[in-house]
């Protein structure tokens, strides 16, 4: 098989991997060697389904002794395989790179005989590329389920990132179609890394030189929509992985179906794409801008909204903690505002040390007004010709698109329709909270996963 | 509304530089010596115009003093942002840069968080557009190998090869490669370990060999196979990289024709060493 075939099954297979981010640590190239690594993480290109592409992201195989049944590898699954060998894969990312085409490399695998035997083929690919060819760019490698510890350790000490999948959001899920994993093999593994990044980093502390255990640290895949989980137990999920296995990133897959099963969605039915849109916002308020996964959703409301997004739909129903006084509030008040993010918060805070902010200078500080202005107050004044309303607050909310979804002939309406419609069917929609659509959403709520 | 001239008064004077940095800080010593604010601050000199003009020389000593004041004066990092603000594209940037070096020249430090003033906020835009253009372009790049070098072509609106050569450098250590920006007629040159930035206009890349060929459609195996057909989205991948990029992107110019070049011209083809 030539390395045309090989390099597109291992590519086809290694997709629906949704991680690809080269960020989290920063490194120069050593003397004599190839390669650097900027925290912020860099874009090299981006395919037609509009995703970033930094690494070169394969498989080291895609045979499988695993029966996994959402996935293309599972050994149940009559498709061509391959493999590479370590020289193989690490030659053709060193030559990717020489050309910039890539950031690094991200090592996935089926699993070949065992998860140790798999485990070694990896290492020995990482090994070449960091001391044959003194390779220092990004190298993200998964940890498969059940891998000796011993093995676990010497690939975080040549990768920059681990990551061990957790994939189905709960116990029953996984007990249902994934077999072959437990909930020990996958928590065990992420457990131990916690622990050696720990250790490591207070090893570099001691010793600046060190050898670094995975210096981007650890994250994880959740895939959404295969079982029957809600959003609010999948924010809970994420939540608690942020604190007691501290991952850098949840990243949220939505289930494309690959195969015909009882227990699975249909064939036919399309990813939810939009809902792994709203759990990444609301992911990254979790993140970034201080909110917990209990003040996005709770138990009487365990659907992210559809119309408009986790911080919009808090700030509605938290109308009581506004407007608020821009040339005054704290940063993490600012953050809390629709329309302002972290970049916007960080230019008041600015701009506002040089000069006390009206409405214009807000905007040219690059603050888009459309949503902040009702919720904001600028020298203890509202914006002009602004009117706090739920319908107009509601209106301003809410993106063409999700408008558009509201009602699918949106486009065709006339202005005067729209009116009419906004208003009864955004009070319906919003402010009662969206009815959850999963029948047996509370039983695995119970049954969640115990961590 | 007079644009950036408001509040500071302005002649009907037109500065002439040569283009350089140090230029167009004799062009801001001269605007305090004479205490007077040009209308425009240019540096082509085949365009000749019916308003008063005053040709200013460069003189290292006068561009020193100014250097060293900016620092003292309003901070280090006002500073790097008016050295960036120089690199980028946005039009009539040098009597911005002289407005925003006044204003820093009366207010210090604070000037940097005078966000909402006009003259400051423009030039913030034109930095920030420049950053992001920086930013995009150290992913965008797309190396060849010709016989072991490595060159590569690039079209920006800013002039980003001074805040691109740290990153190449820094990563290619070893390697011998070179940058050319065509928008602005100027090549990086690297080799171990020196580095540097020249003028050149006629540059063309030279034909790929067979095996550079090879892992160009490897590359473009790999960028058409990764996309999710599921989540095809068009869209989304024009906003994150504008189709002005696409022309020397590997992946995304059209596909080797057996011996073809990638890019021809009439041009002589310039050696790599
Ligand atoms: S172990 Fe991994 S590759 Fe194998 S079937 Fe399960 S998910 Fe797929």
């Amino acid at each position: 098989m030539d390395l045309f075939d090989k390099l597109k099954i291992l590519t086809d297979s290694a997709k629906y991997d949704v991680a690809c981010t080269s960020s989290g640590v920063d490194k120069t190239a050593q003397k004599g060697g190839i390669g650097s690594a900027s925290a912020c993480g860099i874009c090299h290109s981006f395919a037609a389904d509009g995703r970033c592409i930094s690494l070169l992201k394969v498989l080291m195989t895609n045979y499988c002794v695993f029966d996994c049944k959402y996935c293309v590898n599972r050994r149940s699954n009559d498709v061509p395989r391959a493999a590479f060998t370590p020289r193989e894969l690490a030659e053709l990312t060193i030559n990717f790179y020489r050309r910039n085409y890539i950031e690094g490399l991200f090592l996935s695998s089926g699993v070949i005989k065992t998860p140790d035997y798999t485990c070694e083929r990896m290492i020995e690919t990482l090994r070449i590329l960091r001391e044959d060819y003194r390779f220092s760019g990004y190298i993200h490698a998964k940890v498969i389920p059940g891998t000796d510890s011993a093995l676990v350790s010497r690939l975080g000490m040549l990768a920059d990132r681990l990551s061990v999948n957790l994939e189905l959001p709960s116990l029953e899920s996984l007990k249902l179609l994934a077999p072959d994993k437990s909930k020990t093999s996958i928590l065990a593994p992420m457990g131990y890394l916690k622990n050696r990044i720990e250790e490591n980093r207070s090893e570099i502390i001691q010793y600046k030189n060190a050898p670094t255990f995975a210096p981007a640290g650890q994250s994880t895949q959740i895939i959404i929509g295969a079982t029957p989980e809600t959003d609010y137990h999948i924010l809970n999920l994420t939540e608690s992985l942020y604190k007691k296995y501290k991952l850098k990133r949840v990243f949220y897959s939505a289930y494309i179906p690959v195969a015909e099963d009882s227990l699975l969605p249909s064939p036919d039915t399309s990813p939810p794409l939009f809902r792994e849109h709203r759990l990444y916002q609301a992911d990254w308020l979790i993140r970034f801008y201080g909110f917990s996964a209990g003040e996005i959703l709770d138990q009487s409301h365990q659907t992210l909204n559809p119309y408009v997004d986790p911080k919009c739909n808090w700030a509605l129903n938290h109308l009581e903690l506004f407007p608020i006084e821009v040339n005054k509030a704290g940063y993490d008040e600012l953050l809390r505002v629709p329309g302002i993010g972290v970049t916007g918060a960080r230019r008041i805070m600015t701009a506002r040390r040089a000069s006390s902010l009206d409405f214009d200078g807000l905007k040219k500080t690059g603050i888009v007004l459309k949503r902040a202005k009702y919720f904001i107050t600028c020298r203890g004044k509202i914006a002009e010709g602004v009117k706090i309303t739920q319908d107009e607050i509601l209106r301003a909310l809410m993106s063409e698109r999700e408008l558009g979804m509201l009602s699918p002939k949106w486009e065709q309406l006339s202005v005067f329709d729209r009116e009419n419609l906004i208003e009864e069917e955004m009070k319906k929609c919003l402010m009662a909270g969206i009815p959850d659509q999963t029948a047996c959403a509370a039983r695995i709520e119970t049954a969640g996963f115990p961590i | 509304m007079c644009g950036p001239y408001r509040n500071c008064g302005f002649s009907d004077l037109i500065y002439r530089y040569d283009g350089s940095f140090e230029g167009f800080l004799c062009c801001v010593f001269e605007s305090y010596e004479k205490n007077e604010i040009p209308r425009d601050i240019v540096s082509d000199f085949s365009q000749t115009s019916l308003i008063f003009e005053k040709n200013i020389d460069t003189d290292l000593q006068k561009a020193q003093r100014v250097l060293k004041a900016i620092p003292k004066r309003m901070g280090a990092a006002a500073l790097t942002f008016i050295k960036e603000a120089f690199l980028t594209c946005l039009p009539k940037k040098e009597l911005y840069m002289l407005l925003f070096l006044r204003k820093g020249f009366t207010h210090g430090a604070s000037v940097m968080n005078m966000l909402a003033d006009d003259v400051v906020n423009k030039l913030f835009k034109a930095v920030r557009h420049l950053s992001r253009e920086v930013h995009l372009l150290k992913g965008f790049v797309r190396f060849s190998d010709y016989g072991g070098a490595l060159a590569a072509q690039i079209e920006p609106k800013n002039f980003v090869l001074p805040l691109l050569s740290e990153h190449f450098c820094g990563r290619y250590p070893e390697e011998t490669f070179l940058i050319h920006d065509k928008t602005h007629s100027a090549a990086l040159i690297y080799k171990p370990y020196r580095c540097e930035i020249i003028p050149a206009s006629d540059f063309v890349l030279p034909e790929a060999c067979e095996a550079e060929t090879v892992f160009r459609e490897l590359w473009r195996l790999f960028y058409k196979t990764i996309e999710v057909e599921g989540r095809h989205n068009p869209k989304c991948r024009m906003s994150h990289m504008p189709k002005r990029y696409w022309k020397h992107m590997t992946e995304l110019c059209c596909p080797e024709k057996a011996g073809a070049p990638l890019i021809t011209g009439d041009k002589p083809i310039k050696k790599l060493t």
